[in-house]
């Protein structure tokens, strides 16, 4: 080990400190999947008839398919029959109608992961969704929200209160059939937020989702569906961990963004899933499909996502942009440490007239990691005017990981312009020397200076997630040399 | 008061400094220059800390401490400050954020209270206006983009704020046009103080007609080869560092050790 890398290791080493696990009694349907699994699951939440229908489909869609073996990824095959596709806390039976019927485990669980669901959401002014393994636990200021006509809950509520919006956008943005991963969870997707913005509302405060993963053997599968409406806007934040555990645990969700004429969609992912330890055991899977349609003229859709967990992410927020005049961003800032591995980037699929789309990638590989961005630029011919502009970072910390970039760029119409910009760089001995002569510690100077590499993707994240993603970025590296 | 006594350094196994001897009392301001090669950067780096140089023989006692003993951000907070040759760019990090981490560092270790956003902004404009920085180089990221000039008025900057009892400052002069060297200088000049000693690496003369130092060492292959006072650097303008090879060899004056 070089001496340049002291500081950096001294500073890398630290714990996951996410990676508790909750006892609770929990109500589990068998491991493996099969037709009457999803009928179990569909059973469970009372579903409807179509909802039932649409997940069977989805199955049967799914046993044709094969996994995407394109990602620069690599690990053991899945296996499917492994798996726990429903775990929900034992304590809730139809849905607490308010927090004061919340097994209080539950909320005590939430509070230790620093998102109370009780006063402090208050003064935060967020509003919050709290998914626990499959199920929603609790939703705050439902009521607040509702008299603006903003519906914020659980999608396993939204099927039964709103089956009409449900039916009318569920799979519209990522059909069951889009990918395998995306087939799967429209099979067994148990629970999740749903979000309906309708015409001209401005959302008053940020929305946010808090996904735990809890029991062992399980998979979380969550669906999440955010319809803004003409000339509304709403920014929506989603958080997630895990417990630590030796075995890998899969998470497949579904996203799905619908924005129509005017409207406005942000979404911000802060992804802290359990990594893995050090030599590589353990740690989520993270297959998710997330993707948003400007469907309406002059919409914008934007994704942020701080990318710190997860042994595998394989994830690629994109954006149709259908809708004439209409924006897509993707802003990004992917981490991988020790073992992890991340194949992560965007798709901006330009359909409409004068349709702009900006991609800013921030990757970070550190100890044994490897860092894949992954982007598509696509114009098609009708889509004159077309304007795209990518940058796409790279820091590589230390000499044992791996930073790639696949960048994939498809143009049919000759106004179109895009334009791609790369750079790779290494935290230098010269910057850390710098800082620390003028007696800034080793471990300030390394998450000073990436802290200044993402900065422009985290000026996107909502004020006090930023802050939030700064921190959770610190405690990611420890350990990354050595 | 800093003693190096006997300094041998090398990089990647090569020898850099040879037994370097100098003293240099409370107040004192010398001068050490010399040719291309001969050490004077290395030399910067060793006593600032940088752990890519290897000091295999010798010693550095700095007001009874031993100063080889201590990492270099403790060497930074005990007060010794390096105006770096070459200022390292941080992107994204604002220099104001920067310049208030090292000040906070500083004053947390000298039991002093730390600087609010507040405090600090007026501190630092008072400092910029004397070394004649705009505000804006507040703003941007620390070093990124700024001239050859912008970035040494900065260090001079930075060491004003951290009010070092042992400024080292590496070829200060180095890529500045004659105007920028005065500012600079001038800077330098407000900050003597009987407190404070400065080791003024220089390839030139031309910076001595500015900050005029107490003594003058002239280095060559690793060490001092010869030691005098300010006309030193007048006889070395108008000869040549070659003029120093055929002198017979002369005690390194008051700096050496006998």
């Amino acid at each position: 080990m070089s001496t340049a890398t002291r500081p950096i290791d001294a500073f890398l080493e630290q714990e996951y400190t996410a990676g508790f696990v909750t006892e609770m009694e929990s109500d589990t349907v068998p491991k493996g999947l099969s037709e009457d699994i999803i009928r179990m699951i569909s059973a469970r939440k009372n579903e409807p008839e179509f909802m039932l229908e649409w997940r069977l489909a989805a199955y049967r869609r799914w046993l044709t398919m094969r996994p995407p073996t394109w990602a620069h990824l690599r690990f053991d095959p899945i296996d499917f029959q492994d798996i726990v596709y429903y775990s929900a806390p034992k304590s809730k039976k139809d849905g607490p109608q308010s927090l004061d019927e919340v097994d209080p485990e539950l909320l005590r669980t939430f509070d230790k992961l620093g998102v109370p669901l009780h006063e402090r959401a208050r003064l935060a002014g967020v509003a919050v969704d709290a998914v626990f393994d499959s199920v929603s636990v609790a939703t705050t200021f439902k009521k607040e929200l509702g008299e603006h006509g903003i519906i914020f809950c659980a999608f396993s509520e939204a099927v039964h209160n709103h089956p009409e919006l449900v039916r009318k956008y569920l799979g519209t943005v990522v059909p069951p059939g889009d990918n395998y991963y995306a087939a799967l969870n429209s099979a067994v997707f148990s629970d999740g937020s749903f979000v309906f913005v309708p015409k001209g509302v401005k959302c008053p405060m940020e929305l946010s989702t808090y996904f735990r993963i809890n029991a062992r053997d399980t998979g979380q599968f969550e669906r999440t569906l955010i319809i803004a409406e003409e000339g509304a806007s709403v920014s929506y934040l989603e958080g997630c961990t895990a417990p630590m555990r030796d075995e890998n645990q899969l998470h497949a969700a579904v996203v799905e963004l619908i924005a129509l004429d005017d409207a406005k969609i942000k979404y911000s992912t802060v992804q802290n899933w359990y990594p893995g330890d050090k030599d590589g055991i353990g740690g989520i899977y993270n297959f998710v499909t997330k993707r948003g349609d400007c469907r309406g003229a002059r919409s914008h859709i934007s994704w942020t996502q701080v990318e710190t967990g997860s042994a595998i992410t394989w994830k690629y927020p994109s954006v149709i942009l259908r809708g004439d005049d209409s924006v897509g961003d993707f802003h990004s800032v992917a981490l991988s440490n020790h073992r992890q591995q991340a194949d992560t980037g965007t798709k901006m699929i330009h359909m409409g007239r004068n349709t702009k789309s900006t991609i800013l990638s921030k990757g970070i590989s550190a100890g044994r990691g490897s860092n894949t961005f992954r982007g598509l630029v696509k114009v098609t011919p009708r889509a004159e005017g077309a304007r795209n502009y990518t940058q796409c970072d790279s820091l590589l910390i230390g000499d044992r990981c791996a930073a790639h970039t696949f960048p994939t760029i498809e143009v049919r119409h000759p106004s179109a312009r895009v334009e791609h910009e790369a750079t790779t760089s290494r935290i230098g001995e010269d910057q850390l020397f710098y800082a620390m002569q003028r007696g800034i510690s080793a471990e300030d100077a390394v998450s000073m200076i990436v802290n200044g590499f993402c900065r422009e993707v985290f000026k996107e994240l909502p004020m006090e997630f930023a802050v939030e993603a700064q921190k959770l970025l610190g405690v990611s590296l420890e350990g990354s040399v050595g | 008061m800093i003693k190096i006594h006997n300094l041998h350094a090398t990089v990647d196994g090569k020898a850099i400094l040879n037994g370097l001897d100098l003293e240099v009392a409370d107040g004192e301001v010398h001068a050490i220059m010399g040719p291309n090669g001969s050490g004077k950067s290395t030399l910067a780096q060793v006593l600032a800390g940088r752990e890519t140089f290897e000091v295999t023989e010798g010693s550095v006692d700095w007001d009874g401490t031993d100063l080889l003993a201590l990492p270099a951000e403790e060497r930074a907070r005990a007060g010794l400050f390096l105006a770096f040759q070459y200022p390292v760019e941080i992107p994204g990090v604002s220099n104001a954020y920067f310049l208030k981490a090292a000040v906070n560092a500083i004053r947390r270790h000298r039991g002093l209270p730390e600087y609010d956003a507040m405090d600090f902004l007026a501190r630092v404009k008072t400092e910029m206006k004397a070394v004649d920085m705009k505000e804006e180089f507040l703003y941007r990221s620390v070093n990124e983009g700024f001239s050859g000039g912008e970035k040494k008025r900065n260090e001079v900057l930075q060491m004003a704020l951290l009010e070092p009892k042992l400024a080292v400052l590496d070829e200060t002069d180095s890529g500045l046009d004659i105007d920028a060297l005065k500012v600079v200088a001038e800077g330098v000049n407000r900050l003597r103080s009987p407190e404070r000693s400065m080791i003024v690496i220089t390839h030139y003369q031309r910076l001595l007609d500015y900050i005029v130092p107490d003594k003058v060492h002239v280095l060559s292959q690793g060490r001092i080869v010869r030691s005098g006072g300010r006309e030193l650097a007048l006889e070395l303008e108008e000869h040549g560092y070659g003029w120093i090879e055929t002198q017979p060899a002369a005690p390194a004056a008051q700096g050496g050790r006998p």
